[in-house]
């Protein structure tokens, strides 16, 4: 009698219109009734919306309605997650290319300058396609290894896409041609800010760990004090940290010389760093905590030292929790490394910011989409190997 | 002994928030032990409004958010747990699960072609970003209470109503309470970066130092939104824990529960 329970039936017990399909029409359907492409006579000149029809040519109009209208039948009425994966998957693919085919479309021959950019018809619609793939994907019940195959094969069309030139007339492709070099070197920045952090983390916080669950009087008092750091905001602590980097570059004999400064990476560096060192720390306590007593006195009846016992059953049988400790940090450092251009740290914040001075929304949009899949690829990797390395373990 | 620690805990909470107070109130006080910061005679204490008010405005802004968040987030996670919206269930999880893969910023960001500059974009960026904590913490409480006590209350002859008011919402509580704070201390860090979206707040004392290189201005703008942030999360926690203690259920919180600022 639980609500769980219930849950089951509940859903074969509905009428054969799926409720959940009710949902993507909607949004199918409404994205129509907004603009799907904008046109600009300059980068930062407002725009004028252009609906479905007034931004394609004739076929492609018709195209897209098709592959929608497909879409939403069989969201409404199959119930076989692999053909409503297919057809999400199409409307995702008809959705992407004909933004591109908008671009080209509305490209003004007398103004170099015009930017087209898909405007909120395009995002409604690609919102709804996406809960389809998603709402598909997770009724698949993909295993880890389809999962990353998945996320390289998608990698593998969006870079299909820029490479061919499908999409060159859209306004954020010709922000990244504006400034490609500058685009990969933040790119390099925004990748050593989060990984290289975390590497750092992983180094320092894993015998933290191991230390706070051997000694119990250590364990609360760290973990209490990197509670208190993960919860300073990190515009905050980035501030706070420039003082004592900038009293050492100035006043430590060659700690200039090393790269450490006041502000830039140095601050950026070592917020994430410590930002990194909870969920590490704590899940290397958690993970430890959690073998099972029975193993580790095996082992101990077998005769391991206290050393081999840690390396050879427990941190093992600990792994599982412990790249969930990594991920969580990979994750969210991918995040706050946006936030290190403020103070000069680099990443790919700088466009993001640059953006928002300029009121440039393709340049905002250029610095925020690469952190988002960043940290999206990251989390269905990571998950993955955190599912793989779990097999077979209490 | 514990309970001595608490203590501490909490005078030192109680100096720090007086420490805080008076910071906020009479700033100009302080501007002795900021000066050695600055330099050319530059301003000491942040001048382009006080202190006090950019910090109610702050706080406000994350309050309105926060509760609008709490308002929603509870309500989709009561509606996907009960039979009418259990279709919802494994889509509402995924969606969540990816949507937290989404850094803040990029939230904040992606809102202000949609919302303009101001409030507007920190609000929505808050709501939203706000939502998913609650959401998954209160899906969490809801469907993993311990089923002889939902049995016993339908045994009882309570209805779905009765239940989920009388037994399963307050047996959450502490889980819900803990997903607000997460939610909340997000929040003031996003807030922070609202300043760039010229949102009225406390990041503006962070970004007036970085852009006038003034290292006083730095410092007490990210030392007041620091303090800020550990004291209402630890207010939250203080709350969490009484009402987990006086229920008697204790629930451990789940290793990949942690999550952090913006």
């Amino acid at each position: 009698m639980t609500t769980l329970a219930d849950a089951g039936t509940g859903r074969a017990a509905t009428s054969r219109i799926d409720r959940f399909g009710v949902v993507i029409a909607i949004f199918l359907i409404g994205a129509l009734a907004l603009p799907f492409a904008t046109l600009r006579a300059t980068r930062i000149a407002s725009g004028t919306g252009l609906r479905l029809f007034e931004a394609l040519p004739v076929t492609v109009t018709a195209t897209v309605l098709v592959v929608l209208a497909a879409a939403i039948g069989v969201a409404l009425s199959s119930r076989r997650p692999a053909v409503r994966l297919a057809l999400g998957a199409l409307a995702l693919a008809a959705l992407a290319l004909a933004a591109g085919a908008a671009g080209a479309h509305l490209m003004p021959d007398d103004n170099p300058y015009a930017r087209i950019a898909p405007a909120s018809g395009f995002w409604v619609a690609l919102f709804g396609a996406s809960m389809l793939v998603t709402d598909a994907s997770v009724r698949l019940k993909l295993g880890p290894a389809g999962r990353i195959v998945a996320l390289a094969v998608t990698a593998a069309l969006i870079a299909g896409l820029f490479a061919s030139g499908a999409w060159s007339h859209l306004s954020i492709v010709a922000e990244y041609r504006n400034r490609a070099d500058v685009f990969w070197r933040e790119a390099i920045n925004h990748v050593i800010l989060a990984a290289g952090s975390l590497a750092a983390a992983i180094a320092i916080g894993l015998p933290l760990g191991i230390l706070a669950y051997e000694v119990r009087a250590v364990r609360d008092p760290l973990i209490n004090v990197l509670n208190i750091v993960q919860t300073i905001p990190s515009m905050a602590l980035f501030g706070i940290l420039i003082a004592p980097l900038g009293w050492i570059a100035m006043n430590v004999p060659g700690a200039h010389a090393i790269g450490i400064r006041g502000i830039g990476m140095a601050p950026a560096f070592l917020a994430l760093f410590l930002y990194s060192l909870l969920p590490m720390v704590a899940n290397t306590v958690v993970g430890l905590n959690g073998v099972s007593r029975a193993v580790v006195d095996a082992a101990r009846g077998m005769g391991l030292t206290g050393r081999q016992r840690l390396f050879q059953v427990e941190m093992p049988l600990a792994l599982p929790v412990l790249l969930t400790g990594i991920r969580i940090a990979l994750v969210q450092n991918i995040g706050l490394a946006t936030v290190a251009a403020l103070i000069g740290g680099g990443g790919f914040g700088v466009f993001l910011f640059q953006g928002l001075g300029q009121t440039a929304t393709d340049l905002i949009l250029l610095g925020a989409l690469p952190p988002v899949a960043l940290a999206f690829a990251a989390a269905v990797v990571l998950d993955a190997v955190i599912e793989i390395s779990g097999r077979g373990k209490a | 002994m514990k309970r001595d620690m608490i203590r501490t805990g909490t005078i030192l909470r109680l100096l720090v928030f007086a420490a805080l107070l008076a910071f906020l109130l009479a700033p100009d006080r302080f501007a002795g032990l900021l000066a050695p910061l600055t330099n050319n005679g530059a301003p000491a204490i942040y001048n382009q409004g006080t202190l006090l008010d950019l910090t109610l405005s702050h706080l406000v802004t994350v309050g309105l958010s926060t509760v609008a968040a709490a308002i929603v987030a509870i309500g989709l996670a009561i509606f996907v747990t009960r039979p009418a919206g259990a279709e919802f269930l494994a889509l509402s999880r995924a969606i969540v699960n990816i949507g937290q893969t989404f850094p803040p910023v990029a939230v904040l960001a992606l809102s202000v072609p949609i919302m303009g500059f101001g409030e507007g974009p920190t609000r929505m960026a808050l709501f939203l970003y706000g939502l998913l904590p609650i959401f998954e913490n209160t899906l969490v409480g809801l469907s993993t209470l311990p089923p002889a006590v939902v049995e016993t209350a339908s045994a009882m002859g309570m209805t779905g109503r009765q239940r989920l008011l009388k037994v399963e919402l307050p047996l959450a509580m502490p889980l819900i309470i803990e997903g607000i704070r997460l939610s909340a201390v997000i929040g003031l860090a996003t807030a922070t970066i609202g300043s760039t979206v010229a949102a009225k707040g406390l990041g503006e004392v962070i970004v007036a130092g970085l852009l006038s290189n003034n290292l006083a201005f730095i410092v007490q703008g990210g030392v007041i939104t620091g303090v800020l942030a550990v004291l209402i999360s630890d207010g939250f926690e203080a709350v969490a824990h009484r009402m987990a203690k006086r229920r008697g259920a204790t629930r451990q919180a789940d290793p990949d529960g942690q999550q952090s600022g913006a």
